[in-house]
């Protein structure tokens, strides 16, 4: 068996989450890396969208930031930023946006803004980007992120990007929220989906090898479990070949 | 009035005042770097800076003490991490308090679709439930009078001076991009002067796919900076320095070596 990083188990783990022939919202980092290798691998007409513009982007290599050179030579379409958030992402035209967080709790609000007070904070976070019109917008959103009690917390700081609010029914649908909003949270210990009578994110799978232990470990809130728990089998070769030869 | 072409010394002088609120746009691609630097070496005090991604253009205008206020969508460093002199602003007040505005990219892009129609606000679907409303008054509810639907308004920037770097234009001022062209067009048509940057000056614009052209008329100043972008990119010219993103993380987190920084690449 091959040895693998944490971040490379959870991009290849959120790959396989991606269905051929859907459009993606795709972020930088792990989500961005996940969408690239999908491409690649399973789906290859899984069509990357990037909130630079690039519509249809079909990179050789890992682009650093989200408006490499690379995304626009290689999409079908080149729009600017206000008709990217104005015509594609409002109208839900996008069916899954992938997104990262600093922090996430569990209805699956997210926190990418600060830590601690707004006004005088213990960290400043890069802010909000494209993820709150993203969450609220597009079709469903699978949330990419290493598990840890610092991460994975009771209730967030600062809700940048809205979830499923206070796990209340209709939370979403109250607010007008066109989308269905997160649904899968991947972590490099596993899986975690919405309870969709609780709005509650439940540990469903977890990595070959990893125990419940660690997961529970791993959560600021007390973690539940699906009755059936699955097994999620370990990268295979040709996925991680492939993953590492994007970052070359 | 067509565009005047002038150098990048003279028009930061003539365009950019002390106080002013100026963007300086570009979404990754085509970053008016050049041009920041000279807004820092002609000491420029009290701007309000507005930009979706402050990128590390706006890290060292805030470090080097040029800014007031800063309104943006995402601060950080594309790739890298954090940036490091906004910060420092932010949670420790070096080298002065920031104020900040803090928006999605969603509300920054209709913000600058506002300027340019010239309109007072924008509409769109958007912020709902998120605490960027409790903290930024620039964001409101309104109600659609046609179907009573509740939606968000976010208004102008009231910008002063819009600045972007392009390609190319010709010797008449006209300008032409190409590429991912962000909101640029938006910032120059909803600034009241407008500086634009370019690699060079040409007799003739050759038509490229999907470029922007904005006539001279629109444009205050043209002038010619090769290189004005970098370590962001020109499409057809050169390619993102992501190293040099990569050596800014090192040069930002202290304040010494910023400094130093500042001195041996900007001011010297």
């Amino acid at each position: 068996m091959t040895d693998f990083a944490p971040d490379e188990l959870l991009t290849i783990a959120a790959a396989r989450e991606l269905t051929d022939g859907t459009t993606t919202f795709v972020g930088i980092g792990p989500p961005g890396a996940a969408a690239n290798l999908a491409q690649r691998t399973h789906a290859p007409n899984l069509v990357l969208v990037y909130e630079s513009g690039a519509i249809g982007a079909k990179p050789d290599r890992l682009p650093l930031s989200i408006g490499d050179g690379i995304l626009g030579e290689t999409a079908d379409a080149v729009v600017t930023v206000p008709e990217m958030f104005n015509y594609w992402v409002q109208p839900g035209r996008i069916d899954v946006g992938f997104l990262g967080a600093a922090q996430i709790d569990r209805y699956g609000n997210i926190n990418t803004t600060v830590i601690g007070d707004y006004a005088s904070p213990k960290v400043r976070l890069p802010g909000a980007g494209g993820a709150p019109e993203i969450a609220a917008n597009c079709g469903e959103v699978i949330v990419i992120l290493r598990q840890s009690k610092r991460a994975f917390v009771e209730r967030v700081e600062f809700v940048t990007s809205v979830g499923h609010g206070d796990g209340s029914p209709g939370y979403r649908e109250r607010l007008g929220l066109r989308g269905r909003g997160p649904v899968k949270i991947i972590t490099d210990l596993g899986k975690l989906e919405v309870d969709p009578e609780t709005r509650e994110f439940v540990m469903t799978a977890l990595h070959e090898g990893v125990t419940r232990e660690q997961a529970i470990e791993a959560t600021g809130w007390e973690l539940r479990f699906a009755d059936d728990v699955a097994t999620l089998p370990l990268p295979t070769a040709e996925e991680l070949e492939t993953l590492r030869s994007l970052k070359a | 009035m067509s565009a005047k072409i002038t150098t990048l010394r003279d028009a930061v002088a003539e365009l950019v005042h002390d106080g002013d609120t100026i963007a300086l746009e570009g979404f990754t691609h085509l970053i008016p770097v050049a041009a920041g630097h000279e807004i820092i070496r002609q000491g420029r005090r009290d701007l309000t800076l507005v930009r979706m991604t402050p990128d590390i253009v706006y890290d060292q205008l805030i470090g080097a003490g040029c800014a007031r206020k800063l309104v943006f969508s995402w601060g950080g460093n594309p790739g890298v991490g954090s940036l490091h002199r906004l910060r420092d602003a932010v949670e420790n007040g070096w080298p002065h308090p920031l104020e900040i505005e803090e928006h999605s990219h969603a509300g920054m892009a209709n913000r600058y679709a506002a300027s340019a129609a010239g309109l007072p606000f924008a509409v769109m679907r958007g912020y709902t439930g998120t605490d960027l409303v409790k903290h930024t008054p620039t964001i409101a509810r309104i109600t659609c009078p046609f179907t009573g639907e509740e939606l968000t308004a976010v208004p102008n920037l009231g910008l002063d001076v819009a600045i972007i770097h392009a390609q190319r234009a010709d010797r008449k001022g006209n300008v032409q991009m190409w590429g991912l062209t962000g909101v640029q067009k938006e910032a120059v048509l909803g600034a009241r002067r407008s500086l634009v940057t370019v690699e060079e000056i040409v007799d003739e614009l050759e038509p490229m796919p999907n470029q922007v052209v904005l006539p001279s008329w629109v444009v205050t100043a043209v002038a010619e900076v090769p290189g004005g972008a970098r370590p962001s990119y020109a499409q057809g010219y050169y390619d993102r320095d992501n190293d040099a993103y990569r050596a800014w993380d090192p040069i930002s987190r202290d304040r010494e070596a910023f400094t130093a920084w500042l001195k041996s690449e900007v001011l010297a």
